[in-house]
């Protein structure tokens, strides 16, 4: 009975996934459940592996040259990275925002309507964008000039603007990589409010590097780190040193490194 | 005092070396442009005075003809139609190779050799596209039964324009941002979608430059066309004179450029100055376009 | 959730789009390899139509300059050194004219307009159609360097290169021609390359208090050294192919002689004059020509990318 609550709780379960580039392995041996309705955070030092794994849970990773997976990732019960998959299905359902602000060279409407008029969208395009605007945050700020270019914004609202384009597609869950890194404390901030209203629809993974935002938003958090290879050449691979709820992982760590990590003794 | 000081020395040999290299090289510089200067004057002074509405409107005489050569309106229809045949050829295929380059190989091994094909094609004299378009299309009639034709000339000349067509279009897409694609595709759009929609009008205007240069080189091409084009006398009239000899104004200045006669010397005068001042013009106009769009970027 | 979704109607691709997908790929995949094709295309054509020819004279058609389609007799000797010795003479005189150009461009000698406005006419120069060059060689140059060419001869008669009576076209002009078309390649690709050098290079040399000739010569240009060889193969190589000046202005013989006052043949000339009228064993002997040609120029032109990747490896 309570093993068959928790199935229906997650939303993505990676399944012993190691993940390589070319002949190095990046990470290792990951095993991990996202829970839905839930913000997780991945947190970790750099170059561990969390954008790494982060792009293999919507299959981004195909895009990179000779970057392999082993393991299975699934998805509402489907290994995603099964041959029948078709990966930009995958991408329909499970959105991504990314460290630096990508809007199309297109006007502020179009960004938004865009992707919506991919994933065939039959409502009403008006309302749709205005309510992605006013989800992200950002309506207020732009609703006098849908019409110009998504570059004529601030970093930090071309980045709101990046959301709200996600969001208009409704995935099932929304990937952030650090969405936070080019922004200032106040448009930060709005987008963390932002992260809280999506919760009531969406599950949403973030990796971040600042703990207190980990803290003020996630409900989950994984704790990434690194070591040297066993055969000790030098290189390193990363793996899920501990997972847990955010409150756990913050006041009553299980690991030592995990510990030190939050602290700030390293990373 | 100490003996030496850091004052300029005019007569120090180290200076005196500098000073002169450096006229020599100025000199240089004014003799790489001296021939511009003069080949454009000339054509300008000789092929100016030539410009009048029959130069537009007639057909050349044959040679002999001691008073009026006629005028070139076969040759500058024939000139327009063997390049739009071989754009036509040459922009498609060189766009699709390019885009398969750029987007879909990923460096591999089939990419670089690709790559290093066009590059070698880039360097096969122009000739030998002529030489190979003769042996596979006139000289076997395979195109209806037709020789020489227009249509063969310009798909010897869409050879010469594929290699620039592929290249300035892989290029072109290799500097779109990566970050664009993966919004597109993060959003769950498809691989044609992204490059139709969002990586294809990013660059298109490098590509759109590129490309219109390319078409402007290839419209002063003559040696792949004296023996697939030939040359003709006559108006262009119809659809099907596309199956026969179509004079060109490069194929008119080489031919008229050797008769002994004067007017018909002339007559090759007047076509360089409308084919050259045509050609910069081009070429002033897509280099202009191409550094607003670099100024563009920097912003 | 599942209501909403219904709002958008393609979540799941269908087969329109996928097929479309897949489609597009292939599609981009089988035009890129029309390079491959066309590139292996010609070299078997014009192989194979020059088989008859080098069945029946074989190698002795590089060294015999007899081309005569009576006694179907032929060899190509003759356009074979006309040339080699016009794209290697053509070269040389490009190569200093053209990279001192490029280093009066890339250094800051002269205000930075000055530099812009030579560096737009060289390039501008490379548009010119090269039959517009012959025809301005033939009515222009050719009367301006006639009693050059006089005075060359009387005092150099007893060098081979300039022992002929001067006689209107000649392969001499020819070369000057063709330096006119060089010039804008190896100035270009010198300019991109000496552009390329890192800074901190040229910085160090001052640093310890070379003159500005000094750091161009025992820095700048032996870093740029493999850019520029690659940019002066690739010249080569189209000097070797170039057709219409040089057909207009060498003055078409077959006859060969060593002088370069005198008239010479190239096989891209040779091609130009005879392929529309020749037939028979002519035709196959033009396409062994051609693949000598071919031959030439792709070697060059190999050598020349390898250069430039060697180039690129460097400083990147
Ligand atoms: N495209 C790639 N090709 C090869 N190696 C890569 C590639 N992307 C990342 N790596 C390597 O994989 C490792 C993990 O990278 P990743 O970007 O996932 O780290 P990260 O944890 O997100 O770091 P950061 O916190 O700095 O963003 C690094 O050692 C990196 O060098
Ligand atoms: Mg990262």
């Amino acid at each position: 009975m309570i093993k068959n609550k928790k199935q229906k709780n997650k939303i993505i379960s990676l399944d012993n996934v190691s993940i390589s580039y070319g002949s190095f392995e990046v990470v290792k041996n990951i095993f991990c459940d996202f829970k839905k309705g839930c913000i997780t955070s991945l947190i970790g030092p750099s170059g561990c592996g969390k954008s790494t794994v982060l792009r293999s849970l919507n299959r981004m990773n195909d895009l990179i040259p000779n970057c392999s997976l082993k393991g299975t990732v699934m998805f509402d019960g489907i290994n995603i990275y099964d041959k029948k998959i078709d990966p930009v299905e995958v991408r329909r359902r499970i959105g991504m925002v990314f460290q630096q602000p990508n809007p199309f060279p297109k006007s502020i409407y179009e960004n938004i309507a865009f992707g919506a008029r991919i994933n065939g969208y039959v409502g009403n395009m008006d309302e749709l964008v205005e309510n992605s605007l006013i989800k992200a945050a950002l309506w207020d700020e732009c609703k006098d000039k849908l019409g110009d270019s998504g570059y004529s914004l601030s970093g930090g609202q071309q980045q709101r603007l990046c959301i709200a384009r996600t969001i208009a597609i409704e995935p099932q869950v929304i990937l952030m990589d650090e969405p936070c890194s080019a922004l200032d404390p106040i448009s930060t901030l709005k987008i963390e409010e932002t992260m809280h209203e999506l919760k009531k629809n969406f599950t949403i993974i973030i990796v971040t590097h600042n703990m207190q935002q980990a803290l003020r938003v996630s409900d989950m958090t994984a704790f990434f780190n690194a070591v040297e290879y066993e055969d000790g050449d030098g290189g390193k691979v990363g793996y899920l040193a501990e997972y847990g709820s955010t409150s756990k992982i913050f006041n009553s760590p299980k690991e030592k490194t995990t510990q030190e990590y939050i602290s700030g003794k390293f990373g | 005092m100490q003996n030496h000081n850091l004052f300029y020395q005019n007569k120090s040999s180290r200076n005196i070396t500098d000073i002169f290299l450096t006229s020599i090289s100025f000199l240089f510089a004014l003799f790489a442009i001296l021939p511009l200067i003069l080949v454009v004057s000339y054509i300008l002074f000789k092929g100016g005075s030539q410009i009048s509405l029959d130069l537009f409107t007639l057909e050349p005489n044959p040679p002999g003809d001691e008073f009026s050569a006629g005028g070139i309106n076969p040759a500058l229809v024939g000139t327009l139609i063997i390049t739009s045949i071989a754009s036509l050829i040459a922009i498609p295929i060189g766009m699709g190779g390019g885009i398969y380059l750029a987007e879909y190989s990923k460096g591999g091994l089939f990419a670089r050799f690709i790559r290093f094909g066009v590059n070698v094609l880039a360097g096969v004299p122009s000739i030998i596209a002529g030489v190979f378009i003769y042996a596979l299309i006139v000289s076997t009639k395979i195109i209806f039964g037709s020789t020489y034709s227009g249509l063969a000339g310009g798909i010897a000349l869409s050879i010469l324009m594929l290699p620039s067509v592929i290249k300035t279009t892989d290029e072109g897409l290799k500097l779109v941002p990566n970050e664009l694609r993966q919004a597109s595709l993060g959003i769950g759009a498809s691989m044609y979608t992204t490059i139709l929609r969002i990586t294809l009008p990013a660059a298109f205007r490098s590509i759109a430059t590129g490309v219109v240069l390319g078409i402007a080189r290839a419209a002063g091409e003559t040696a792949p066309l004296i023996f697939t084009a030939l040359f003709s006398y006559y108006y262009v009239s119809g659809f099907e004179d596309l199956f026969y000899e179509m004079g060109s104004l490069s194929v008119l200045i080489y031919n008229f450029a050797l008769e002994p006669y004067d007017v018909q010397n002339k007559l090759a005068w007047a076509a360089s100055f409308i084919l050259v001042l045509s050609i910069l013009f081009v070429n002033i106009f897509a280099r202009i376009l191409a550094n607003i769009t670099t100024k563009e970027k920097r912003i | 959730m599942e209501e909403k979704l219904t709002l958008f109607k393609n979540r799941k691709r269908f087969g329109i789009e996928k097929n479309i997908d897949i489609i597009f790929k292939n599609t981009a995949l089988v035009l890129s390899s029309f390079v491959a094709i066309i590139l292996l295309g010609i070299i078997l054509v014009v192989f194979f139509q020059s088989f008859e020819s080098f069945s029946k004279y074989g190698l002795k058609f590089l060294f015999t300059s007899e081309w005569n389609p009576v006694k179907d007799e032929y060899g190509a000797f003759a356009a074979i050194y006309g040339t080699v010795i016009t794209s290697l003479f053509s070269i040389f005189i490009t190569i200093p004219l053209g990279v001192g150009t490029a280093i009066f461009i890339t250094e800051d000698f002269a205000p930075k307009i000055i530099r812009e406005i030579i560096g737009s006419f060289v390039e501008l120069l490379a548009a010119i159609p090269s039959v517009v060059l012959g025809l301005w060689a033939i009515f222009v140059m050719e009367p301006f360097f006639r009693g050059f060419f006089a005075l060359l001869h009387s005092w150099f008669s007893w060098i081979p290169l300039f022992s002929s009576e001067p006689t209107g076209r000649n392969s001499l002009l020819a070369i000057l021609i063709l330096v006119v078309m060089l010039l804008p390649i190896v100035t270009s690709i010198s300019r991109d390359t000496l552009n390329q050098v890192p800074k901190k290079l040229r910085n160090a040399a001052y640093g310890i208090g070379a003159s500005r000739w000094k750091t161009i010569f025992s820095v700048i240009l032996p870093a740029a050294l493999s850019g520029i060889m690659a940019g002066v193969l690739l010249a080569l190589g189209r000097a070797m192919g170039e057709t219409m000046a040089v057909t207009m202005i060498i003055g078409n013989s077959n006859a060969f002689s060593w002088s370069l006052l005198s008239p010479g043949y190239t096989i891209s000339s040779m091609l130009a004059n005879q392929f529309g009228e020749a037939d028979g064993t002519q035709v196959s002997s033009l396409f062994y020509a051609a693949f000598i040609l071919m031959i030439l120029s792709l070697l060059v032109n190999i050598f020349a990318q390898f250069l430039v990747k060697r180039f690129s490896l460097k400083y990147r």
